[in-house]
């Protein structure tokens, strides 16, 4: 568990200049993905229809990012892209995150035949590579948004499971876990009552990382055509198609890939240091 | 029975059984899906009587376990069905694309060990000064950008702007493939005694093998910092200085190699990362690996041929994993030692 209050948390989180760039770069893309509506130059261009007047256009005052084959502004498409990305990543964590947590809560705490069969399912799991696992999935049902995000779920929970599984391990020998057994605590409000709290610092930890890593996900299986389909924006799907029109027309898939990059260091600078401020094993 | 080869041999049995686990996950999402596999099989046109031979003679009608039975009777013999898309059995499409894939990463893994257990000792040496800025900096940029991003950007770099290498394929035209023996094409080559062609495959393996290792030299090299300060921590090391060793030797020999035992465990994972993202690294530069074939496979809902590339990949990251642990059993002193007692 982690030994520190929150406001030395704080402290210390402050003091690491890498730190305060990951939370300026997360709380940047954040707003542009909420914002933009409103941010945009070209909010119509979202959609399949561009400007005929201006197609291919080179990076200029009016167009930041260049335009594309069918004249979209690219700058609009992106901040488009950060929403997609952002919303599906809280999707894909929003289940995955709480249902690994729980089974990992009942495979540490409750031991024997529980454990044996929630870890070996863990291991099988964490035995094939997640992105060929989600490729996998994309396989066996029809490429669409709904469909990625689910193979990114169904790969993703065992993380959590043997997260706090070896956290709960750990922390059910420790003294107030044992003084609330002897008064006669359930083993439910033993688990979630005293236990839960104390893996919170490494499951925010983890889960702060990962919101990186599952963009990092879901971008690779559109790069590879098997997630969200066009004309929806998204960046890894933008980077495939830009890909073809390379050197001419670079901007078209360097823009979305630095976008990309933006993106997922700025919630692993957060979350590494919110690990080394919290202590936490992750 | 010496505790480094029972170890191996109690890690082995598991990797079969997680292998087996891997294969009923892989076989019942294959099955539990929605569409008729005959049907998606024979395609739309194909009449009903066509369906219903086929899934008679694919044991359709069986209940799913016996189903399962089947396939691993199947599997074991070798088997894992036939490619829809190729009209050949999958393993021999497999055995086809399979080396290109490995020698990718197997370059790539050595760049990864090459550079990153150098980058992190650095840093760890260097802890909070400028040297270890610098290399958490580089590190944490590479393990954030995916594979793909590194590939466009280095084929943009240094294939189309600055042309120093090719832009795709394996080899140049008008080289031709060396005999084929293990299927890496800069081994045969050699092995074949054509040196042009063994440096013409060399130089189309940088740009890809360097896309693909970026993220792992980034991991690498994190891990190896984070340990190294761990053993930094150690009595042993305030012994060395007040013995007055110098900080490189302290750093070469001290610190590093109790350091490397947790970052090597952590390297097999790495690897098999590497076998996901060579599908991406492949698809920029064109390289004819398994990638291609596995996202062909994938948008044709070729089912036999899926649940081939995984079983095959979830293999290499098993044999990876034993690999691992037979190098850390011998390069720790705890369970080398143990064997030297047993011998005793």
């Amino acid at each position: 568990m982690s030994g520190k209050s929150s406001s030395v948390a704080w402290t210390e989180f402050r003091s690491n200049p890498i730190s305060i760039l990951g939370l300026v770069l997360v709380v940047f893309c954040i707003a542009l993905a909420l914002f933009a509506d409103v941010i945009t130059p070209y909010p119509a261009h979202v959609g399949p229809i561009g400007d005929f007047t201006a197609i291919n256009q080179a990076p200029s005052a009016a167009h930041w990012f260049g335009t594309d084959t069918i004249g979209r502004d690219l700058l609009t498409r992106i901040v488009y892209g950060f929403r997609l990305s952002l919303l599906m990543a809280v999707l894909v964590l929003s289940i995955s995150m709480p249902v690994g947590v729980i089974l990992g809560l009942f495979a540490g705490y409750l031991g024997g035949w529980v454990e044996f069969v929630l870890m070996r399912l863990t291991d099988i799991f964490l035995a094939i590579p997640p992105l060929v696992l989600a490729m996998a999935i994309m396989g066996f049902l029809p490429a669409t948004l709904t469909n990625a995000m689910l193979a990114v779920t169904v790969m993703w929970w065992p993380w959590y499971t043997r997260l706090v599984y070896n956290v709960v391990r750990a922390e059910a020998r420790e003294g107030y876990v044992l003084a609330a057994e002897v008064i006669g605590a359930s083993p439910l409000h033993l688990m979630f009552r005293e236990i839960l709290p104390n893996c919170a610092p490494a499951v925010l930890t983890k889960l702060t990382l990962d919101i990186g890593f599952v963009v990092l996900m879901v971008s690779s299986l559109s790069f590879l055509g098997l997630g969200v389909q066009p004309p929806t924006p998204d960046l890894g799907s933008m980077v495939a198609d830009g890909a073809k029109y390379m050197p001419d027309a670079w901007w078209l898939s360097i823009f979305p890939a630095l976008a990309i990059m933006i993106l997922v260091l700025g919630f692993n600078l957060l979350g590494d240091g919110l690990r080394e401020a919290f202590d936490a094993e992750v | 029975m010496s505790p480094v080869l029972r170890l191996l041999l109690q890690r082995l049995a598991i990797s079969v059984l997680v292998l087996i686990g891997v294969s009923i996950l892989i076989f019942f999402i294959a099955r539990i899906v929605p569409g008729d596999p005959a049907r998606i099989a024979l395609g739309p046109n194909a009449s009903q009587a066509q369906v219903d031979a086929l899934r008679e003679a694919r044991h359709l009608n069986d209940p799913i376990v016996v189903q399962y039975g089947w396939f691993l009777r199947d599997m074991l013999n070798g088997d894992l069905g036939t490619s829809l898309y190729t009209k050949r059995p999958v393993t021999q499409d497999i055995a086809t694309y399979f080396p290109a894939t490995l020698e990718l990463v197997l370059y790539a893994g050595a760049m990864m060990i090459l550079l990153g257990l150098p980058l992190g000792r650095l840093a760890a040496r260097f802890q909070r000064r400028w040297p270890d800025h610098l290399a958490r900096l580089l590190s944490v940029i590479a393990v954030c950008t995916p594979a793909f991003v590194w590939g466009v950007i280095l084929q943009l770099s240094f294939a189309y702007i600055w042309p120093i290498f090719p832009l795709e394929g394996r080899l140049s035209n008008g080289v031709d493939a060396p005999a084929a023996i293990t299927g890496f094409y800069t081994l045969d080559a050699l092995l074949a005694g054509q040196i042009g062609t063994f440096f013409d495959a060399l130089y189309h393996l940088i740009l890809p093998a360097t896309a693909l290792a970026l993220s792992g030299i980034g991991q690498t090299a994190r891990l190896t910092r984070s340990s190294m300060i761990e053993t930094y921590r150690q009595p042993f090391i305030g012994m060395a200085r007040a013995y007055g060793f110098r900080e490189t030797r302290i750093s070469r020999r001290f610190a590093f190699w109790p350091s490397l035992i947790p970052t090597l465990t952590i390297l097999g994972l790495d690897f098999a990362a590497m076998l996901a993202n060579a599908f991406l690294v492949e698809r920029v530069f064109v390289w004819p690996g398994l990638s291609r074939y596995g996202v062909e496979v994938i948008l044709r809902k070729d089912l036999d041929a899926i649940v081939g590339v995984v079983l095959v990949i979830a293999a290499m990251f098993l044999i990876t994993n034993l690999i691992v642990d037979l190098i850390v059993s011998i390069i720790n002193p705890r369970i080398r030692l143990a064997e030297r007692k047993a011998k005793a």
